[in-house]
């Protein structure tokens, strides 16, 4: 409520800076040769002192995406993309043998955070939200680390988490979107680089949102993140990443993979913010977002809660889901996609019912403006053997301008009779006659339609944590600049 | 405050209004009866500045500027309020929001400091309970559901909040019970003030029973047909209209 009233005055402010995630930081950073082959990923793997199983793993994956051709099914469009014209490693050089404390951190690095809006230095954090930073291939520093560590939560690079848990690493990695799940996992499985590993153990509430920030800085990079999430039985989490990149002409390609298991009785709550760089007006440049994001309801009575807001990228490819394999587990899926100018968003959820009684919700808010085109397209199946499914979408599109295009592809495959599956959808444009009454009551143009466009994402943005509702507001207000009259 | 002189306006290459001369003084309220389709709403469209309505002659002129060209939401902010013949519905707003979104941005036009939150929700409160608006019509969304009722008082709790100095009425009495029309008129009778002037567009004499107008106009076919007092109006609901359909045959 007070979040929402503020919105207009934060868009004001914020409406002449555009972009403002677009600068560079200047940083010594050691990078691999560019291309791709096994040498590469050796180097990789090499560089983070892992263990042999994960290199075997690596050049698997590597091998087999080889052979794989691109994905044709969603509607994106894009030329080829060249994957021997990128860098697959780029380190800030004082980062590379990773800080021991914040100290040791190139302060450059911290004032690049700080531009960004995330303090990483000890006084100046938010309270209550841990941080992990990952600057282009390395992850330079999490904070509350201690703090996480009294009650048993490990937060930190997934790097890292090979050397104070490799067992636990090596127990859930890969086990929820496989190596050879897609072309974009599978070269995520052969070359990434860090992210964020978090594990709760049982019975435990974490005491504090995690959070992690992701920064594509040096050109030609790709950012392929891997995060790995467990909450052991009887626990809670909530998790928040948030994403940027500087304005380059090129399209940067980003593919991560994000892995959930929740066990018995666990929840984890997982929210992104994510405003990589679109592109400019004329639809030059951006980031190309291909990203696997799946979680595994393994335990009874467990509940994963999918919420994104995306609003940046050139292009977005992704499907959070979630596999119900518990008995009376709960999927969730919550969603705001803004288009404008050239962005292109082909987005949704897969909602795989196993177990009995299992329930799962998606609120899907589309918004399109100026040529862009937009896709929902989301499964729901349930298997032979979940008795008693629930299933409930919902999926809204909201026009601006008439040159855009929104798009909503629903599967739904039920194999059991007492299941039940409702699917409402709506398209609507944002109205002359809305618009005509709200500047009638003094609201400017672009104001009016930040209210109206919050007003329709409303659902989804109680979702969110209440520290990132307000920046959600500010994005979606950002995001649709320009997009009227 | 308000002066129309010689106002031509046409939609889509159709004359409309040909010809409108009207002019109010501070403190008065007027009163615009006419049959439908005689340009009434386009009267009160244009002096709000809606697009899609070409000025073709004539000017608008405003507590001495000339309006022509101003965008809605500045004529908002120098203090001219429409109340709609029928409210827009804004899904997921609350109306709250709504209204201190609304009343932030007059002020910030003025150069005003915005109210914050609490002193909003407080005067909001107030308004509400003086016009007898439930408070739990302060927290739903902008119309949604509001009944034909709710949607008009919730047009007078606007006008009351943002304190106008011109109020246009447009046909805020059709669709209403006798109820709901008094506490309308109420509302309006309540804002009377000398600095303020009131237009009311109807189609109806009833309204005119509780809000007693300065002067009564009849417009047909594009143009003020006769202009009087308000004995004119209960002249109107003996007779009907027929009499201009032949004026300006």
């Amino acid at each position: 409520m007070v979040a929402s009233t503020n919105t207009a005055q934060q868009v004001k402010e914020l409406a002449e800076e555009k972009y403002k995630y677009g600068f560079f930081t200047d940083i010594e950073s050691e990078t691999a040769p560019k291309g791709l082959n096994e040498d590469i990923v050796r180097f990789i793997s090499a560089k983070k002192n892992e263990p042999e199983w994960l290199l075997k793993w690596r050049l698997k994956a590597f091998k087999y995406w080889l052979t794989m051709p691109e994905p044709r099914w969603s509607k994106v469009i894009h030329d080829p993309i060249d994957y021997q014209d990128a860098y697959y490693y780029s380190a800030p050089k004082s980062a590379a043998d990773g800080p021991q404390s914040l100290d040791e951190i190139d302060p450059q690095l911290l004032e690049t955070y700080e531009k960004l809006g995330i303090p990483l230095k000890e006084q100046e954090r938010l309270s209550g939200v841990a941080v992990d930073a990952v600057f282009d291939s390395v992850s330079v520093a999490t904070t509350f680390k201690a703090k996480l560590g009294e009650v048993g939560v490990i937060f930190c690079p997934i790097s890292e988490a090979l050397e104070v848990c490799p067992d636990l690493v090596k127990k859930y990695l890969g086990t929820v979107v496989p190596y050879t799940d897609n072309k974009h996992a599978t070269l995520n499985s052969a070359v990434f680089t860090d992210g964020s590993f978090v594990y709760i153990p049982p019975g435990v509430r974490c005491p504090m949102e995690l959070s992690t920030y992701f920064r594509i800085n040096a050109a030609n990079t790709g950012q392929f993140e891997r995060t790995l999430i467990i909450a052991d039985k009887g626990s809670y989490v909530s998790y928040l990443e948030g994403c940027t990149a500087p304005m380059r002409d090129e399209h940067q390609l980003h593919a991560a993979v994000v892995e959930l298991i929740t066990l018995d009785d666990a929840e984890i709550k997982y929210s992104t913010i994510q405003n990589w760089y679109p592109g400019d007006e004329n639809g030059r440049g951006g980031i190309y977002n291909f990203v696997t994001k799946r979680g595994h309801c393994r335990g009874r009575n467990s509940k994963i809660s999918w919420t994104q807001v995306e609003t940046g990228a050139a292009i977005t490819w992704k499907y959070p889901s979630c596999i119900l394999q518990g008995d009376n587990s709960v999927g969730e899926f919550y969603s705001i996609a803004i288009t404008n100018n050239y962005q292109q968003a082909d987005t949704g959820t897969k909602m795989i019912h196993l177990g009995k009684n299992t329930t799962s919700r998606i609120i899907s808010k589309g918004i399109s403006a100026g040529r862009a085109n937009q896709t929902y397209r989301g499964l729901v199946r349930i298997s032979p053997k979940a008795e008693g499914a629930r299933n409930f979408t919902q999926c809204d599109s909201l026009l601006i301008g008439d040159r855009c295009g929104a798009h909503t592809v629903p599967y739904i495959e039920c194999k059991n009779k007492s299941a039940i599956v409702e699917h409402e959808a709506t398209t609507s444009k944002i109205s002359e006659d809305q618009l005509f009454y709200l500047r009638q009551r003094g609201i400017p143009p672009e104001e009016a339609v930040t209210l109206v466009v919050n007003g329709f994402c409303r659902e989804v943005l109680q979702q969110l944590p209440m520290e990132f509702a307000v920046e959600a507001q500010k994005l979606v207000g950002i995001s649709l600049e320009g997009s009227v009259g | 405050m308000l002066e129309i002189k010689n106002l031509h306006v046409s939609v889509e290459g159709k004359a409309i209004l040909k010809g409108i001369d009207l002019s109010v003084q501070p403190g008065e309220i007027h009163a615009i009866m006419g049959p439908n389709g005689s340009g009434k709403s386009t009267l009160s469209h244009v002096i709000a500045g809606r697009d899609g309505y070409e000025i073709t002659g004539g000017r608008i002129i405003y507590q001495g500027e000339d309006l022509t060209g101003l965008a809605p939401e500045i004529r908002a902010a120098k203090g001219i309020f429409l109340a709609f013949q029928y409210p827009v519905e804004i899904p997921g707003v609350a109306n709250t929001t709504f209204l201190k979104e609304a009343l932030n941005a007059i002020r910030r036009y003025h150069g005003e400091d915005e109210l914050d939150a609490m002193q909003f929700v407080k005067m909001m409160r107030e308004k509400a309970k003086e016009l007898g608006i439930p408070e739990d019509m302060l927290k739903r969304a902008v119309n949604v559901g509001f009944s034909g009722g709710e949607k008009k008082r919730n047009e007078i709790l606007q006008m009351a909040i943002l304190n106008p100095r011109l109020a246009i009425l447009d046909e805020t009495d059709s669709g209403l019970d006798i109820d709901a029309m008094k506490i309308v008129a109420e509302g309006v009778n309540n804002m009377r003030a000398p600095e303020r002037s009131t237009l009311i567009i109807t189609h109806y004499q009833r309204l005119l029973d509780y809000i007693i107008p300065d002067k009564v106009h009849v417009l047909a076919h594009g143009r003020i047909q006769r202009s009087g007092g308000k004995e004119l109006a209960l002249e109107l609901e003996e007779k009907g209209y027929a009499e201009f359909g032949e004026a300006a045959a």
